[in-house]
């Protein structure tokens, strides 16, 4: 597959971007300095940016609750990020959302979403729009295998399909929703709930970027031409616990250590980009210089940020009351 | 000046904003009602009870959407839609099926705009029938408001006449903020005169429909009309009443109750909805906070019994506010003298 050169590099920065924010997010949280819950997206970096890498500013995603990737994957900075997480004013939400509801509707960016299976029906309504508007954008809908057993999600794969609307549900299959495994949660499978509901069923191999970029294009292509929504099924694994403070005891001893070891998404992708000779070594370890410079410079920013102010507390509920 | 039904307000509310402004869409079960049938008639029901009707033919299906029977999709997918450019008006048909999707109200489309720091906006109107007094018993018949007044991030405007429905329902699709807009559906015959233009009536501005000294009534929706003519016959009485329509419970116009409890001193609060934390509740708790000293009387609610709402036509009679009883509570406040301490 032919991948133009900006494209791989935009994307390593950006896969890089996440795991470098979320592991420090994992050092910082034990600090006990972070309010509230984080979820963390490591190990699923290539999932969300090989996804996002097909989307402009004016196509819609809608996130979950381990919604930090996709942010990052869509655009929105680290530093207004990372001060929201830090519940901070120059936050991304002004401090009002926290990790779980970090948006930023003006790069398409519908909201990373604390109710599982949330943002598959707004998905349909942004999808509506871009149909209605016809701007000829998509609508994209992450959720989890966790999510993919909510009636909302269920809906709106029918209700996508019914509108034929320019719709993908991405299931991001990590084998865990919280702590129960998928092999017992979800019934069936995933190619058969896209049968089910008329639409195409694409799935890839989420821990390859290549794999999902490859394939993603494919099911976006099939929306943004009009021909209804797609659902793409990734295979993938967190690296994380469900939060932070979650001790996996639901997951064998070595689980983990065997994807960080075998299944390391930015390590695949180097081997690669290196052995087709697409890129150098020494042009992904600038990028891994720049990146860790860039997440010590929001940290730091962050914990010096101004609080929010009292009278905070009473704005923005309502347009006008 | 037209005689208008309460249902033709609606629907020429919704024509005319729909022609307005090409970002207004409506979408629910059976909004135009005949897609898919084997009649080949695509609105043939124009909204279970034909509010919507026309509305099809005249906007054509890309902007009257029928979905499936599926809340939870359809009204996420129209908050979905308002926060991304269009101006959404999902019908709801009974405001009981929130049970169905109150996720998609409740956490979503009311939150955005504080979650998200001020930068989402969600020009979102949700229509739904309430109330009993049909025998559509305890599914089909509750009067829910308090539960989306409760909600920060929505407005709730419970119309009491069609003059009333069309210029908030024109106000609630042009107001960039999640409205939830509950037609009693006992109404939908009422009839009376409506402007043919377009107007707006601003949503937290009370009406008073009866001016009177000795007692305040507030009534919400179709109670308003009860009050008045509870007003009516009590005046013959030598008792006058001030009857106070507050439009909307969120934002409710605190305020005009306020001014006149002080000068009435008496207070009667007719609400339909069941009466643990309902709007009589919250305006009773309103005034003997803000106006305790001018009362000459203890605070009287009218509202059902807490119970589901009964089938039987004996049993919802009983059930529902009347004007006697809206009667007898203004004789009894109007009567009481504060006892003399000895």
């Amino acid at each position: 597959m032919q991948i133009a050169r900006d494209i791989l590099t935009r994307s390593y920065r950006s896969m890089r971007t996440i795991r470098d924010f979320e592991e420090r997010l994992h050092v910082e949280f034990a600090t006990g300095d972070i309010p509230g819950f984080v979820h963390l997206y490591c190990g699923e970096e290539a999932s969300g940016v090989g996804v996002c890498a097909h989307l402009t500013d004016t196509d819609t995603i809608a996130s979950t609750h381990r919604g930090h990737g996709h942010c990052i994957a869509k655009g929105v900075g680290v530093d207004g990020m990372m001060a929201e997480i830090y519940g901070r004013r120059s936050g991304v939400c002004r401090g009002k959302g926290g990790s779980m509801h970090i948006a930023d509707l003006s790069l398409g960016m519908l909201g990373a979403n604390g109710i599982v299976g949330g943002g598959p029906p707004l998905i349909c309504g942004a999808a509506l729009s871009h149909k209605t508007l016809k701007d000829g954008a998509v609508a994209v809908a992450f959720y989890g295998d966790g999510a993919s057993n909510e009636g909302s999600t269920l809906e709106s794969l029918n209700l996508a399909s019914v509108w034929k609307v320019p719709a993908v549900f991405v299931v991001e299959d990590n084998g865990y929703g919280e702590a129960t495994g998928a092999s017992y949660a979800v019934a069936g499978n995933q190619k058969d709930r896209a049968a089910g509901f008329g639409m195409p069923y694409f799935e890839c191999d989420g821990n390859d970027f290549f794999s999902v970029y490859e394939t993603a294009g494919e099911a976006i292509e099939h929306a943004r031409k009009g021909n209804g929504p797609a659902m793409l099924h990734v295979h993938l694994a967190r690296w994380y616990g469900h939060f932070e403070g979650d001790a996996m005891t639901y997951r064998a001893a070595d689980e983990v250590a065997k994807l960080r070891a075998e299944h390391d998404c930015l390590v695949n992708f180097r081997r690669k980009v290196v052995g087709a000779g697409l890129l150098e070594d020494s042009d992904l370890d600038t990028i891994d210089t720049a990146v860790k410079d860039e997440i010590e410079a929001a940290v730091v920013a962050a914990r010096k940020a101004p609080l929010p102010e009292d009278a905070d507390l009473m704005k923005d509920v309502y347009v006008s009351y | 000046m037209t005689k208008k039904s309460f249902r033709q307000a609606i629907n020429e509310a919704l024509r005319q904003e729909m022609q307005r402004d090409p970002r207004v869409i409506l979408m629910g079960e059976d909004v135009a009602g005949g897609r898919g049938g084997t009649s080949g008639v695509k609105d043939a029901w124009g909204g279970v009870l034909g509010v919507t009707k026309g509305l099809l033919t005249e906007f054509g299906e890309d902007r009257v959407l029928d979905t499936p029977i599926s809340e939870a999709s359809y009204i996420g997918a129209a908050a979905g839609a308002a926060a991304t450019g269009l101006r959404p008006v999902a019908e709801l048909m009974f405001v009981d099926f929130v049970g169905c999707c109150l996720d998609q109200i409740m956490n979503q489309a009311a939150k955005f705009r504080y979650m998200f720091g001020g930068k989402a906006r969600t020009p979102l109107v949700i229509r739904a029938m309430y109330g009993a007094g049909f025998n559509a018993a305890a599914q089909h018949s509750q009067a829910l408001y308090p539960l989306f007044t409760h909600i920060p991030g929505l407005k709730v405007v419970v119309p009491s006449s069609p003059y009333e429905a069309k210029g908030l329902l024109i106000e609630a699709i042009r107001d960039d903020d999640p409205v939830i807009f509950l037609e009693n559906k006992v109404m939908y015959d009422d009839e009376e005169d409506v402007p043919d233009d377009p107007y707006t009536i601003p949503f937290g501005e009370a009406n008073l429909t009866r001016e009177g000294d000795d007692v305040t009534i507030v009534a919400f929706g179709r109670m308003v009309n009860f009050a008045n003519q509870a007003a009516d016959r009590l005046e013959k009485d030598g008792i006058s009443c001030t009857v106070i329509d507050p439009r909307t419970t969120s934002p409710l116009d605190a305020a005009t109750i306020l001014d006149c409890v002080n000068e009435t001193g008496r207070l009667v609060i007719v609400d339909e909805s069941s009466p643990r934390c309902n709007m009589a509740t919250d305006v009773a708790a309103l005034v003997a906070e803000e106006a305790f000293d001018a009362l000459k009387a203890p605070i009287r609610r009218v509202t059902p019994p807490h119970t589901p709402v009964p089938f039987a036509t004996v049993l919802e009679k009983l059930y529902v506010p009347d004007v006697e009883k809206i009667e007898a509570a203004v004789r009894s406040v109007a009567a009481y003298r504060v006892k003399e301490e000895a």
